[in-house]
């Protein structure tokens, strides 16, 4: 099964062909690009050079996997409108997958970890695994310091970036992998399920302020 | 052969798609013109809220897209080319639609086509009225723009001869809305109450139409602040406001100071044909005076109806249609929407 993985959650701009056969997971080809003001520009030509490089046509794919973030919005809405619009077009499922179960399914450590990417503003989205990588808690976004979790490494450039303010080791990986956001599908996949739907996993409700009572021009 | 051409728009608050086919004789003809609009999640804010306005857009894309091919009775393959905006508008907005079309556009692969919505405006009374003089003089009015542009060639040549300096004219009917209590927009509430009005009641200022400010450039700001004082003053003095007549004397002002420097414009270069597009064209005090002041000076003018006047799709498709008539160059796949796209760039 051929699967096409997009994911713009985080600086990086990920794309790649990834072959699932049962338990086996080969990625085919992949691009990705750390450059946080890029996503809009790179993703789709990141798509077909994955697909281009893995020798295989856009038509060959069986499915998309696509990570709903929880991410900055503008990056993560690029990658999300670009999965949603290649799955359409070409009559392709699209499984959503949480950024930092694609994260998760990287990590090779066999104690409980985090994951924690940077959600600008001095805070992370986080969420925590336990040491078989099922998430047991989140995601979340809060500031590093406030974050009371008993764990000792973390992964992803959150955990980079706030390392003694969270009290963790980081560990690899630091960006979701085209192979780690189909693993985190794996099991659709594979069930052939009806995917779920391609919500964004924002975690911030948008800055708005309702409007007080008009402004006096006068004086009183 | 005739061509299918898609088009995308996210410009602001109305996620659009529209299809149009371009014929041989290059006219073109409207088959969907489907909009999901958010407007309803910013009433309460009074304007657009960017980030809300991104989320809708996301929302509503891939729906909107199956809409409009269910309306015309075609399926996705059957697109030769695909048109966007690339700008002016919000930059997380038009990220959305640009992302799509990208995706769409390699999806099935076609030629992609990044185009400028104020010019998008324009070419969607090709699908009303046929194809347009040239040249001809455009007014774009609506929340976000305000400008006087002379178009030589819809698909590659416009010029902005003047646009505001401050507000958009629909921003100042939101406001003046709001100081009279009318809901958001503004424009059609405040267009209700005028009809029951006196529109010379109140003498409110028009802006920039002093002998050394710029002939073609458009103010609203001090008009708006007028109505605001003027209504602060009525009601310190205990008296009723009489809300329908100062509606009718704002829109009054607005439309006065529109059309005259339309008028102008197009006397002044020798210019025939008048286009009003955007949201505040479907205003009935604007396209009424428009009409009667156009008429005197022996000008053809046009205005689209008010379904095509406001943001959709359909305009982005029509514009695609005479970009790829004239065999305009295609969009690379990695371009960036611009939020401040300029008006004399039709086509990326
Ligand atoms: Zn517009």
């Amino acid at each position: 099964m051929l699967v096409l993985a997009i994911d713009t959650s985080t600086p990086a701009v990920t794309a790649g062909v990834v072959e699932v056969d049962g338990e086996a997971v080969e990625t085919r080809g992949e691009r990705v690009t750390v450059d946080p003001r890029a996503h809009g520009e790179l993703i789709t030509p990141h798509a077909l050079a994955a697909a281009e490089a893995a020798g295989v046509a856009l038509k060959d794919l069986d499915a998309i996997v696509a990570g709903v973030g929880p991410g900055p919005f503008t990056g993560l809405r690029a990658g999300m409108a670009t999965a949603a619009a290649l799955g359409h077009a070409l009559g392709l499922p699209v499984y959503p997958v949480c950024s930092l179960d694609a994260l998760a399914a990287d990590v090779t450590s066999a104690e409980p970890f985090l994951v924690c990417t940077d959600a600008r503003r001095r805070e992370v989205y986080w969420a925590a695994y336990d040491g078989a990588g099922n998430r047991t808690d989140g995601p979340h976004v809060q500031r590093p310091a406030d974050l009371e979790a008993d764990v000792k490494v973390a992964a992803g450039d959150g955990a980079v970036l706030y390392a003694e303010a969270l009290g963790v080791q980081p560990i690899e990986p630091r960006f979701p992998s085209p192979a780690g956001l189909v693993k985190a599908a794996r099991s659709a996949l594979l069930a052939k399920a009806e995917p779920a739907p391609l919500t964004p996993l924002y975690l911030r409700r948008p800055d708005a302020a309702e409007p007080a009572a008009p402004k006096r021009v006068t004086a009183r | 052969m005739s061509r299918i051409i898609m088009g995308i728009e996210s410009s602001c608050d109305e996620t659009g798609v529209g299809l149009v086919r371009l014929h041989d004789d290059g006219t073109v003809e409207l088959l969907a013109d489907e909009v999901a609009s958010s407007v309803e999640q910013h009433a309460r804010f009074g304007g657009v809220v960017p980030e809300v306005a991104s989320r809708a857009h996301l929302e509503a894309m891939v729906p909107t897209t199956t809409r409009a091919f269910e309306k015309a009775g075609l399926a996705l393959s059957d697109v030769d080319a695909i048109a966007v905006t690339a700008g002016p508008g919000l930059a997380g907005a038009l990220l959305v639609g640009v992302s799509a079309a990208k995706a769409y556009a390699t999806a099935l692969d076609v030629p992609l086509y990044g185009v400028n919505h104020l010019a998008g405006h324009i070419a969607v009374d090709t699908l009303q009225h046929g194809p347009l003089p040239a040249p001809c003089l455009a007014l774009l009015v609506s929340g976000g723009h305000t400008q006087l542009l002379r178009v030589d060639d819809i698909a590659s040549s416009i010029t902005e001869l003047g646009s505001t300096v401050d507000d958009a004219a629909g921003e100042a009917y939101d406001k003046v809305a709001r100081v009279l209590g009318l809901p958001y927009p503004g424009g059609p509430p405040i267009d209700k109450a005028a009809k029951n009005g006196d529109p010379a009641a109140i003498a409110f200022p028009r802006g920039m139409t002093g002998p050394r400010d710029a002939k073609n450039d458009f103010s609203f700001s001090g008009l708006k602040t007028a109505v605001a004082r003027w209504v602060e003053g009525a009601s310190r003095r205990g008296e009723e406001i009489p809300v329908d007549d100062v509606a009718a004397s704002f829109q009054e002002a607005v439309a006065d100071v529109l059309t005259m420097k339309a008028v102008r414009a197009a006397e002044e270069q020798g210019i025939g044909t008048i286009v009003i597009s955007g949201g505040v064209a479907a205003n009935s005090r604007l396209s009424g005076l428009a009409a009667e002041r156009c008429a005197a000076a022996g000008i053809e003018l046009r205005v689209p109806r008010p379904r095509l006047c406001t943001d959709n799709g359909a305009m982005i498709a029509a514009l695609g249609a005479h970009v790829v008539a004239a065999k305009r160059p295609t969009a690379a796949l990695d371009f960036s929407a611009n939020p401040a796209l300029p008006v004399n760039v039709v086509s990326l």
